[in-house]
């Protein structure tokens, strides 16, 4: 029997964390995410874990010594969030180019710059370059699940490759609602053990060489093969947790989709406050839907775009600042995807929620009439992007 | 398959590297010719050398062989022209040319 739970996400990943109980965290604490390694060391201290918990001095220290573990042959998880993922920046690729298969909890927030620590996507966004793996959480049930999915994709012998499982600070974060959490047993035989086929542990071998010009852009061709794999092997191990968990996942999710004219993209908790706009505008009769995008790395272009196919308006929303002058990453991408594709629809670039301000349901209804309204009298302005709430 | 490090070259394809570029025998810095970064080259006259061998103790890479108790001439596929062995020499027995 599965145990419902009222977990924050904080809590919901450090539990995960506990059923995982990998061989070894280093971490550093930092606001939202410091309740992540805060609950695995009251879980070890408890003796519910066995974990190697390793108190470092910096994040810089943290995912340094979560390499070093993982290049050992030890499983290896840490936690961080904003500036502290920003000061892991020059080891996330090293991590990633070394193949090393680290699991990370993100809890999303933004960067400083004006100082803030509230919920914004700039943190891990700006590392999405870093080859890294991203799977973004619209809630604590999704955080949870996951986390508990996250070793099978890094670990998987195609990939290698770490992963970033965020999700958003404070609104998932710190909000406690109901959850349905999987019996430790089924979390251990999904999971399984890890067994990597080289490890400075038992083998004579160098890990991160020096790579001359000669070497680099094939090492670098070779690194993306793993991000590459990572999409069919997402989807196989999120199949294999829908038959233990009943709960399906795919590279995203859409929600009143199919038929929709009107679709709003977004990543993470903004998605369920989309949700509720849309349920009250179908009963309007208005033809709106959402995609959410759960994986961002890899960058599922075909099948986002395959998704968007009947859609005559389309609002790609960013909870991140490129200052590119034309919006968010994921606007960039997307709309980049979507001429690839062919795509005839209209496209609306919109920033919102920097810093924490609130995306409420009549925003999300808003966003919705203005796609309506470039969908009938066409957009006037396709190189501008345009914010939520912004006092101007 | 990928290879060993020591087949692997300016040749090989992409697919054929190891992961992560991991090393997995030991010693293969031999068989890295570091030598070409070399801007100048040391030259041992055998005349003035007393085999006392503070050069070799004192060179960081490991480019002067050593047989039977005695120094041979440069390894010149590692060395990377840095000089020290100039300033060690107590018998003035290396020199530096220009270039390699």
């Amino acid at each position: 029997m599965s145990l419902k739970e009222r977990m924050s996400g904080n809590e919901a990943v450090a539990y995960a964390m506990k059923q995982i109980n990998p061989d070894v965290m280093p971490a550093f604490p930092i606001t939202p995410s410091t309740e992540l390694p805060q609950n695995v060391a009251n879980y070890i201290a408890n003796g519910e874990m066995t974990t190697e918990f390793i108190p470092v001095e910096s994040e810089h220290s943290a995912m340094s010594a979560a390499i070093g573990a993982e290049a050992a042959g030890a499983r290896t998880m840490t936690a961080t969030s904003s500036a502290g993922l920003a000061f892991m920046w020059e080891m996330l690729y090293v991590a990633a180019s070394s193949r090393l298969p680290i699991v990370m909890a993100v809890v999303n927030r933004a960067l400083t710059g004006p100082l803030n620590i509230n919920c914004e996507h700039s943190d891990s966004m700006g590392a999405r370059d870093s080859g890294w793996i991203q799977i973004y959480a619209e809630n604590n049930q999704e955080a949870y699940d996951n986390f508990l999915q996250a070793y099978r994709i890094a670990e998987h012998k195609k990939v290698m490759t770490p992963v970033m499982i965020c999700q958003d600070g404070f609104i998932v974060s710190h909000g406690v609602e109901n959850i349905t959490l999987l019996e430790d047993e089924k979390v251990k035989n999904f999971v399984g053990e890890y067994n990597p086929e080289h490890s400075l542990l038992k083998d004579t071998m160098a890990v991160g060489p020096y790579a001359t010009s000669p070497y680099g852009m094939e090492a670098k061709r070779a690194q993306a093969e793993g991000v590459n794999q990572a999409k069919d092997v997402i989807l196989e191990v999120a199949k294999e947790f829908g038959e233990i968990s009943g709960r399906n996942y795919g590279l995203y999710e859409g929600y009143c989709l199919e038929d929709a004219d009107y679709v709003i993209v977004a990543i993470g908790s903004a998605c369920g406050t989309t949700k509720d706009a849309i349920d009250e505008l179908r009963k309007e009769g208005k033809k709106v839907g959402l995609l959410k995008v759960r994986v961002f790395r890899p960058f599922p272009a075909e099948e986002l775009t395959d998704a968007l196919k009947n859609a005559k308006a389309i609002a790609i929303m960013d909870r991140a600042e490129s200052y590119s002058s034309q919006g968010g990453p994921l606007a960039a991408e997307l709309s980049a995807a979507l001429f690839a594709a062919k795509s005839k629809a209209e496209v609306k670039k919109i920033v919102y929620g920097l810093n924490g301000r609130d995306y409420r349901v009549e925003d999300a209804k808003d966003v919705f009439a203005a796609l309506e309204d470039i969908a009938e009298n066409g957009n006037k302005n396709p190189f501008e992007y345009t914010y939520i709430g912004l006092r101007e | 398959m990928s290879l060993t490090a020591k087949n692997i070259n300016e040749n090989t394809k992409w697919q054929d590297l190891t992961l992560g570029l991991q090393v997995y025998e030991p010693a293969t810095s031999r068989d890295f010719m570091t030598g070409e970064w070399r801007v100048s080259t040391p030259v041992l006259d055998m005349e003035k050398c007393k085999q006392c061998l503070l050069c070799v103790a004192y060179c960081p890479d490991s480019s002067i062989p050593v047989k039977d108790g005695k120094r041979l001439d440069f390894d010149l596929n590692h060395c990377k022209g840095c000089g020290i062995c100039v300033e060690a020499c107590p018998f003035e027995a290396i020199t530096m040319k220009e270039g390699k």
